[in-house]
């Protein structure tokens, strides 16, 4: 039971993807504008996460070795058409704002990632909690980054008001506020960690 | 005129890397050196227009069909399958120029930015400048100068951290963070070019 524990843990704290493995920049910079924009996209991906890490290791005995990533890139697009369709359906307004960057869950390197580190060489029990483990701790630091800069930004967090607009710095929800609180915020991480 | 506007554009005013947020994991990734750097540029340049028009003809298909739903599973089959026959091709054609990119092909297939630019223009939601259709041609012509506006940024970072790697930076900030930090510079920079098209 440790195992599953460690599992689990592993892919919150010690291979956090965006902090420890610096995977899938792209969305972490790209979709943190706010805090929820950054918990949605956070949990899509662990929703596609999941879902192939399970696939994939119930199917690791009945994919040849030399045609293995091809076959996972075309389980995983099948999840992210998924979440794309029930997106479309049930939450239109934040589809529409993360957009393009849902069907790039594709090439979020942390999935294709996972599934062939993990995935591929563990059972069915085990592949899920990693994919729960990373997906949780993708979705905490994009969450974390969206708090920062929607703060910063705009004053407010989760869309409830802190202080006034006025005293926003708009920089940190364009484009350059998304590396510069990144760095920072991953600079923080790395301070803690070598503690 | 609208051509060159559109290159303006894409290159500048709305840079994929410092704006739109596509092809950072090459951006941090292969940017230490100004050779590498062109070398990713000149490979994603050459892939991108080719992925590109393939996948707006085969969103045309798609369509026709009622398809369209498919796109993500086509695209990204397309664009793995390309990148490896372009491998294979260069190899035999041209082996002074498989040399220079070999390195680089096997990586574009998950930089993100060769998808979601197909994406864009087979939707037609690129940001084109006033007076621009979307439609193959633009399409293509948009899809060429991004590429370059990618090589553009990469090679700047690049340079920007050869100068870095000879500088004593905090031991909290060493590494990704003051990559990013650099790069956020970078792009406060191209912001100065919002509004010029």
């Amino acid at each position: 039971m440790s195992n599953a524990k460690q599992t689990f843990l592993n892919g919150i704290i010690k291979e956090n993807p965006t902090f420890g493995l610096v995977l899938g920049m792209c969305p972490t910079l790209a979709t943190t504008t706010s805090a929820i924009n950054g918990m949605s996209m956070g949990l899509a991906t662990m929703f596609v996460l999941v879902c192939s890490n399970v696939v994939i290791s119930l199917l690791k005995n009945l994919i040849p070795d030399k045609v293995r990533i091809p076959a996972f890139i075309v389980v995983i697009a099948t999840f992210v058409t998924l979440v794309q369709l029930l997106m479309q359906a049930y939450v239109p307004a934040i589809y529409a704002t993360l957009g393009l960057f849902i069907p790039l869950i594709v090439v979020n390197c942390i999935v294709l990632g996972r599934a062939e580190a993990f995935a591929a060489k563990n059972n069915v029990g085990l592949s899920a909690i990693d994919g729960i483990g990373m997906g949780l701790g993708f979705t905490l630091s994009l969450t974390v980054i969206g708090a920062v800069r929607e703060l910063l930004g705009t004053g407010c967090i989760f869309g409830g008001r802190l202080f006034s607009d006025d005293y926003g710095m708009l920089i940190f929800v364009l484009a350059p506020g998304a590396f510069i609180a990144l760095a920072f915020v991953m600079a923080l991480v790395q301070k803690l960690q070598k503690k | 005129m609208v051509y060159f506007l559109i290159f303006i554009s894409a290159i500048f005013v709305n840079n994929i890397v410092l704006s739109q947020f596509l092809g950072i994991c090459p951006f941090l990734g292969v940017s230490k050196k100004i050779d590498t750097a062109l070398g990713m540029g000149a490979a994603v340049t050459f892939v991108l227009v080719l992925a590109t028009i393939i996948t707006y003809l085969l969103q045309m298909l798609l369509n026709n069909f009622g398809l369209g739903f498919l796109q993500t599973i086509v695209f990204i089959l397309v664009i793995a399958a390309l990148v490896q026959m372009i491998e294979i091709i260069l190899k035999k054609i041209s082996p002074s120029l498989y040399q220079a990119l070999g390195v680089f092909l096997p990586l574009i297939t998950t930089n993100c930015c060769i998808l979601g630019v197909a994406i864009l223009v087979a939707d037609g939601t690129n940001k084109l400048p006033v007076g621009a259709d979307h439609n193959l041609l633009t399409g293509t012509i948009f899809a060429f100068a991004t590429a370059i506006g990618f090589a553009l940024a990469l090679v700047i970072f690049a340079g920007m951290r050869e100068q870095l790697a000879m500088n004593k930076v905090p031991k909290a900030m060493q590494g990704t963070p003051i990559a990013l930090l650099t790069a956020g510079l970078l792009a406060m920079a191209f912001m100065g070019f919002s509004g010029v098209v």
